[in-house]
């Protein structure tokens, strides 16, 4: 059949977000029901996209092109090729589980979306980490918008990474960080005003830089099309055009590349453009943090991917090294933060930046020209896979971290100090095993799915770029230090007398872990599950760079 | 191909196996939990000799015998990423190593853990070991021999820490993987180069392999940075992770605190298996290690760097040795000297020596480590050899067996297989064409490693036993300590404090090590060299004029002397005079106080770390924080600022200034328009007086105007 699968893919969880957001404020478990069934909808979507993709084609599938408004260029233009079937799977496991683990929030009486705004913070009394926050809060209202939110998220997700058109793309990237914003501003933890505002003006500065990037490329060349401006750079001539049209022939591109630049590097992000992003994950609640996480700062990297690097090569060249340093930068210093902090949700969220700096990495080292380096391309291959992989691995990973700290959150009453804890293996032994798989992933061990992204990331990128390679595994080793603490000050250690009834995961948490785990040890041990699919979008990427 | 060759991967897989159901099945299952990682073991070790002996059958054959085997793993730019595993001989005597050690071990851990509350725990952890362990051995891909080397660090992390409760063995934990990892970076990096290099991971692959002649002639003659050959840079970088696992200079400081896990996990891995992984990863990489370009000398700057960290880790490590008091650390510190031997062995004189040590010190090592285990079980936890003495006694088939392993240890000439190995080591290292100071720093170390292990064995078990009247009041404090490990004692708690034997199931595989321990020795003596032969292949056979040929003979009696000498100063100063009570200083203390507080604490080289890496990563996260929430957050607060300044003075202009004029022009206006609109308030008389005011003055200007 020909239906428009992408189409309907995109418009379940926002029809889905309509009819959640339509019921009563009491209805709270027929919203989460709701909102569990649209979401498994979606994940089986994306299952059936996964088995009908041709793997043996790197080209794009599933075409959907229809004329939107000629006049201006705009397309309604869908695709999937291995990179955002990958995503769109990611972000089709991410949401159920985010779905389920936020049962808990709504547990309780409810009350109105206005309740919200009052209720006041919960008095978790005793000690109190620097970063301890009380956040799960059992009486919270608002369930049918809180899942309407998580939808259109999902929606928006979707179609960011299926649109090729930048008019329709754009709409998308704009339209996940509106739920995104009342998702922390109406449901975080103390501070989420600040931090949600934060989040919001950031991704904003951004996105403007970004359209008006994208306005001065539309002027110079008439196409809005990701595909053929990109045929277009590799001929060389969008900074022609850009000359033409604009003027100042010297500086125009990278005044345009700078722009694009920063809309993406806000969003992965780059340091130096990345303290929103602490404080909005350790501000949202546990499932919002999974999804902010797990898939919203992959749509940064998406966008180098599918926009800056194919568009941009050639000022990419130019400040190459530059952002290469970025990216060195990137990883290195948000591990070394990442130790300085005493927030359990915070260590992740640097720990999060640092993970994503890897892909930075990659993603710069690969478009360097390479000359004098042995099989160019197939380094850059690896390179690419390995991006790739890394970003589905740590969607998975640091996903389930934030649920692991979520579930204990729920146990200390919101305490997630790193002294708050001590010794607590002792009373939650599942928990621990659990959590600390999910951790060495997140550490990079062999035989979990971390390493093998890494792995193929420094294969291709050591070659590429030696020494950023090589300053790069300084982030390797702080890593280990800051997670082996982790997991030595919270569940090392003589017991903390305050925890001796903190109840093990219950039959049904250890289910909701389980998917995530589960997958950690398959990719770990079989990448080519996801690596026979990406592969050759990977190779046809490489020689779009390759000039 | 042979069966055993193309199933190798049986043996790293049945132990992993299972491992998986151990972890899945209940806590309480210790039966289950020991027969299954017990039965495994032996499987593996018979597929280890199945393996051994193709080995033999086909030795001499044409060369080494060398199969190898592999898989498809992963694909990228449409080359696939092959692993595999190799049957070789180097291989071969490793797995049976490996496996039996394990075996005897588990049996031995059947006793010492057999009141551990996670005792499936401890079994589940050290079946992954072995299995990661095996995986080791048998890889014939860097890739999957990195991804088993980690595999082999986690479960070490996991065993140091099995007492996590501990604050000390977490710590010991957390520092055991960090300072590893940091070898296993350099690891990573030379894994990479060599990937880049040669386009393959594989070691063997019928002349394809990164280890075989065509690749290796590439990387000679490809200079690097500073004039190095990329083999030495990728050599170093290996042997970076080499000198983390194996506890070489100056990564050696994890190894002593990981005395920390339970006794059987430092027999096994922190001693006879796990430790020795960097010692066999630079055999396996020999090849690339040695490789020089024709005519150049064959001591190249990589194995150069082998030989000097080795001879100074068995010199540095010895020397500590004599200083501790810890009956673990005495055996840890004396396992880096050890150690260093390998490497120095590997350095000078191949493969062969350096394995050849790898293999009897795995023997006796693991008798000792197990021989200290049931010392410190029948003391009641206890750990300090100063509160024991007499031993000997109480325990005898522990003290029979310990004694070998320490003569054997010692290097005492003829009849103990640490005499051979030890032996060619320093015949090598003598021949070694670049300096001689390796070798007397190895002879050195041959005299300390006999004085502190005579102190160690004279400590523990002759003399009085210093610790019987106070044992109610000293094992109830240490309970706490110790909670986990013993809480009740094995082979019957007589109540009165004194030191017991322990059980049979600990015994036996003592006695069998302990014969090991003897008879290895005589497969690698000059006058039948059958060790080299069988890894290099070629035939062995006996001459026994090897053994008077001058040089050798000399050499043996050279090192016979130092072992001698150490063995006599140990006696004279520990075994003659014993100490009288637990808490007199050491004799050396007392003669020499400066160096003993230098040996003590160990060099100081913890504390030198403390005070640099440690201290500088705690600054560098610091510093990170602050750039982060005062430099990079201070940027965006000053734009908030200047935003919201902005807003405020546009907000000023449009209340002050344009909304002022826009108000008072409305107000005229307004005030225009009410002025305005009396004209029209709708009043018909006053228009109609109006128009007829206005008529009457219309029809005076008429008239008015008719005149002029």
């Amino acid at each position: 059949m020909n239906l428009p699968w992408l189409t309907i893919l995109t418009f379940v969880p926002l029809f889905g977000g309509i009819v959640v957001a339509g019921l009563g404020a009491e209805q709270r478990r027929l919203a989460r029901g709701l909102a569990l069934a649209f979401s498994l909808v979606g994940l089986a979507g994306a299952l059936c996209l996964w088995k009908h993709f041709d793997a043996a084609s790197g080209d794009l599938q599933f075409v959907e092109k229809h004329d939107w408004v000629p006049s201006l260029g705009i397309q309604y233009f869908l695709g999937v090729d291995g990179l955002s079937l990958l995503m769109v799977m990611l972000t089709a496991i991410v949401t159920p589980l985010a779905v389920l683990a936020s049962g808990s929030m709504f547990d309780g009486k409810a009350g109105s979306l206005l309740a919200i705004h009052r209720s006041p913070l919960p008095a978790a009394g005793g000690v109190r980490g620097d970063g301890a926050h009380g956040v799960a809060r059992p009486t919270q209202g608002g369930a049918h918008i809180f899942y309407a939110l998580m939808l259109w998220l999902q929606a928006g997700l979707f179609g960011t990474f299926t649109a090729l058109n930048f008019f329709h793309w754009f709409l998308f990237w704009e339209l996940v960080l509106i739920p995104a914003f009342f998702l922390i501003k109406l449901w975080g933890g103390p501070k989420r005003g600040p931090a949600a505002t934060q989040f919001f003006i950031y991704t904003m500065v951004g996105s403007v830089t970004l359209l008006l990037s994208f306005l001065a490329i539309r002027l110079a060349t008439g196409s809005f099309d990701f595909i053929e401006l990109a045929d277009m750079a590799k001929r060389g001539e969008i900074t022609a055009k850009l000359g033409e049209a604009i003027g100042w022939k010297a500086h125009i591109g990278l005044l345009v590349f700078f722009g694009a630049f920063l809309g993406f590097a806000v969003k992965v992000p780059v340091v130096p453009f990345h303290t929103w992003l602490p404080s909005a994950y350790a501000e949202a609640p546990g499932p919002v943090t999974m999804l902010l996480t797990g898939v919203m700062s992959k749509m940064g990297v998406y966008g180098f991917l599918r926009v800056l690097l194919p568009i941009f090569p050639e000022q990419i060249r130019l400040v190459l090294t530059p952002l290469m340093w970025l990216a060195v930068l990137t990883i290195v210093l948000s591990a070394c933060a990442a130790f300085a902090q005493r927030d359990l949700k915070r260590i992740l969220a640097y720990s999060s930046i640092n993970h994503l700096g890897y892909c930075l990495l990659a993603l710069f080292a690969v478009t360097g020209a390479a000359t004098g380096v042995n099989q160019p391309e197939l380094q850059k291959a690896a390179a690419l896979n390995g991006v790739l992989l890394q970003m589905f691995n740590h969607g998975l990973t640091a996903s389930a971290l934030f649920l692991f700290v979520w579930l204990i959150e729920k146990r200390s009453g919101g305490l997630r100090g790193l002294e708050d804890f001590g010794g607590i293996r002792k009373v939650v032994p599942v928990f621990t095993g659990l959590m600390g798989i999910a951790l060495f992933s997140s550490l990079g061990l062999p035989g979990l799915n971390g390493f093998v992204g890494e792995f193929l990331i420094f294969k291709g990128v050591f070659p590429l770029a030696p020494w950023a390679a090589a300053l790069s595994t300084l982030g390797l080793l702080v890593t280990a230090i800051f997670l082996l603490t982790l997991i030595q000050r919270v569940f090392c250690g003589p017991l903390n007398g305050r925890w001796a009834q903190m109840p093990d995961l219950t039959l049904s948490e250890r289910a909701l872990v389980a998917v995530p785990i589960a997958l950690m040890f398959v990719l770990g041990i079989w990448p080519q599950l996801v690596l026979g699919v990406i592969d050759l979008t990977v190779v046809k990427m490489v020689q779009q760079l390759n000039f | 191909m042979t069966w055993i060759a193309q199933n190798l991967w049986l043996i790293p897989v049945l132990p992993l196996a299972a491992s998986g159901v151990i972890a899945v099945n209940k806590q309480r299952q210790h039966k289950l939990a020991a027969t299954l990682a017990i039965g495994s073991m032996v499987l593996a070790f018979l597929l280890s000799l199945c393996a051994f002996s193709a080995t033999l059958i086909h030795h001499g054959e044409s060369g080494v015998f060398r199969e190898v085997a592999g898989f498809n793993w992963l694909q990228f730019g449409g080359q696939w990423l092959q692993l595999g595993w190799v049957l070789d001989p180097l291989t071969a005597i490793m797995l049976v190593m490996v496996s039996f050690v394990s075996l005897l071990i588990f049996i031995f851990s059947v006793g010492y853990m057999a009141h551990d509350e996670n005792f499936t725990r401890f079994f589940c952890f050290m079946s992954l070991f072995a299995a990661a362990m095996l995986g080791v051995v048998i890889a014939n891909n860097l890739l999957l021999f990195f991804v088993c080397w980690e595999i082999v660090g986690l479960t070490s992390y996991l065993l140091i820490g099995f007492w996590y409760h501990k604050p000390s063995a977490a710590a010991a934990a957390k520092k055991a993987f960090i300072t590893t990892r940091i070898g296993d970076l350099g690891l990573l990096l030379g894994m990479v180069w060599l990937y880049a290099e040669t386009g393959t991971l594989n070691f063997y692959a019928d002349g394809h392999g990164c280890l075989e002649s065509s690749a290796l002639t590439a990387m000679v003659t490809h200079m690097t940075a500073a004039g190095m050959a990329v083999s030495t840079a990728i050599g170093l970088l290996i042997f970076l992770g080499a000198v983390g696992k194996s506890g070489q200079l100056p990564l050696h400081v994890w190894l002593p605190d990981a005395m920390e896990g339970p006794t059987p996990v430092s027999a096994l891995i922190h001693a006879a298996t796990m430790v020795a992984a960097g010692v066999f990863l630079v055999a396996r990489v020999y090849p690339l290690m040695s490789a020089h370009p024709e005519g150049a000398a064959a001591e190249t700057a990589a194995l150069q760097v082998v030989t000097w960290v080795g001879a100074l880790t068995a010199i540095f490590a010895a020397s500590v040795a004599v200083a501790q008091t810890d009956i673990k650390r005495i055996l840890a510190y004396s396992t880096v000297s050890q150690l260093g031997y390998m490497m120095l062995g590997l350095g000078v004189g191949g493969v062969a020596v350096g394995m050849f040590h790898l293999i009897t010190h795995a023997f006796f090592k693991a008798l000792l480590f197990l021989g200290s285990g049931s010392v410190i079980h029948g003391c009641h936890e206890e750990q300090d050899v100063r509160k024991m003495g007499g031993l000997k006694k109480f325990m005898p088939v522990t003290f029979a067996t310990y004694a070998i392993g320490m003569l054997a240890l010692a290097g005492f000439p003829l009849f103990f297989s640490g005499f051979w190995s030890k032996d060619e080591i320093l015949h090598a290292a003598h021949g070694w064409p670049v300096s001689h100071i390796p070798f007397f720093l190895g002879c050195a170390g041959a005299l300390l490693t006999a004085f502190y292990m005579t102190r160690q064995v004279a400590l523990v078990f002759f003399g009085e036993y210093r610790s019987s009247g106070r044992q109610s009041a000293h094992s109830s404090s240490k309970t706490d300590k110790h909670e986990k490990s013993a809480p009740t004692h094995v082979g019957g708690y007589d109540g009165k404090g004194e030191p017991h034997e322990s059980p049979a199931v600990m015994i036996v595989p003592l006695v069998i090590l302990a014969v090991f321990a003897i008879l290895l020795g005589f497969v690698g003596t000059p006058a039948w060299p059958w060790f080299d032969g069988f890894l290099n292949g070629e035939p062995a056979g006996f001459n026994f004029s090897k053994l008077t040929e001058s040089g050798t003979l000399g050499l043996m009696l050279a090192s016979a002397g130092f072992v001698f000498t150490g063995l006599g100063l140990g006696w004279w100063l520990y075994g003659k005079r014993q100490r009288k009570t637990a808490e007199e200083p050491d004799v050396l203390q007392v003669a020499q106080p400066a160096v003993f507080r230098l040996l003590e604490n160990k060099y100081f080289v913890d504390e030198i770390y403390d005070a640099t890496g440690v201290r500088f990563n705690a600054w560098a996260a610091q510093a990170c924080d602050f750039l982060d929430r005062w430099i990079w957050g201070g940027v965006v607060m000053l734009v908030t600022w200047v935003t919201l300044g902005l807003s405020s003075l546009y907000r000023f202009t449009d209340e002050f200034v344009v909304d002022l004029g826009f108000d008072t022009g409305c107000e005229t206006l307004r005030e225009g328009g009410g002025e305005m609109s009396r004209w029209q308030n709708g009043r018909v008389q006053t228009y109609l007086r109006v128009i007829g005011v206005a008529l009457v003055v219309l029809v005076l200007f008429l008239i008015w105007g008719r005149k002029t």
